[in-house]
């Protein structure tokens, strides 16, 4: 499989990231835990997250983090590199519902050699509340002059 | 099996700066396709070996927070010697910075600090924030990334 590059030139301010929508379930954050170590209870057993006060097992952040990590090595392609990225985990989601991931970019400008853009990304739920915000600075090949 | 202790807030603020032991690990291909299964990413720089060696590199690429994935020693605010608190946590934020490729293959050693701590009123009554960060280098020394996680106790 090969993909289409981005070059830095292709993209403006503005410019929206495309839709990655996923649609996580209980199976899925347990493949999540059994690949990220991250055991913790209150993501596949549904007693211990309502004794933590929570209303049913929830997504992991982590796992939310990853998916806006997934939107920018998919900017980035085969020849850019992901240089940075933040995630801020503000509402809880839940298996069974859909989240889309969202973004565009926000800057772009050349640092040295570097050819640079930024961006802020951010994850909706099925009532289109943003539970998870991102940003992430990322370095693309320029087009040969 | 639960390897979560309990801290107090006064506790976790006296470990700020103190770096953890280092801890050295393999990077492998097969925790990075499962990593890249279990968040549904069809990338084939996690896959596909021969395609990562088209583009020169020796091997699958890691994910950018692929490294703040694995089992780590525990933080300093984890040393048994600190008494408890709460049980409860939730993952407020992460960041992640990216220096070098790391490949399946290389040699990662780890240490973790506490950056921060601090507390404040919420949705879940008295939380503590606690800011995490994971110095990651390769064999010759370099830093390859750090990544960043703020947990909120309740």
């Amino acid at each position: 499989m090969s993909k289409q590059q981005t070059y830095w030139e292709d993209i403006e301010i503005g410019t929206s990231l495309p839709d990655l929508v996923k649609k996580p379930t209980t199976r899925q954050l347990v493949q999540w835990a059994g690949s990220s170590g991250d055991l913790y209870e209150i993501h596949y057993d549904k007693d211990q997250a309502i004794a933590n006060k929570l209303p049913g097992v929830i997504v992991h952040g982590a796992l939310k983090g990853a998916w806006i990590g997934q939107m920018l090595t998919d900017l980035a392609g085969d020849h850019g590199w992901v240089k940075k990225y933040t995630t801020s985990y503000r509402g809880m989601d839940v298996p069974g519902d859909t989240i889309s991931c969202k973004g565009k970019i926000t800057k772009k400008y050349i640092t040295g050699e570097e050819h640079l853009v930024e961006t802020e990304m951010w994850l909706e739920n099925g009532k289109g509340e943003k539970t998870t915000l991102g940003t992430g600075v990322v370095r693309l090949p320029s087009k040969p002059k | 099996m639960t390897t979560y202790k309990f801290y107090t807030f006064e506790s976790v603020k006296k470990t700020i700066g103190i770096e953890s032991e280092p801890s050295t690990f393999e990077i492998e291909k097969e925790p990075i396709r499962r990593w890249a299964d279990a968040i549904g990413d069809h990338n084939p720089l996690y896959h596909d070996e021969e395609y990562c060696k088209k583009l020169g590199y020796r091997s699958l690429i890691a994910p950018p927070s692929f490294l703040t994935n694995y089992d780590y020693p525990l933080s300093p605010f984890q040393a048994p010697k600190y008494p408890v608190l709460t049980g409860r946590t939730l993952n407020g934020g992460n960041e992640y910075e990216c220096y070098l490729p790391v490949q399946a293959g290389d040699k990662i050693t780890i240490t973790i600090v506490t950056s921060d701590v601090y507390q404040r009123e919420g949705r879940l009554g008295l939380m503590t924030f606690i800011m995490t960060d994971y110095i990651f280098r390769n064999e010759k020394g370099e830093k390859v990334g750090i990544g960043r996680h703020l947990g909120i106790h309740y």
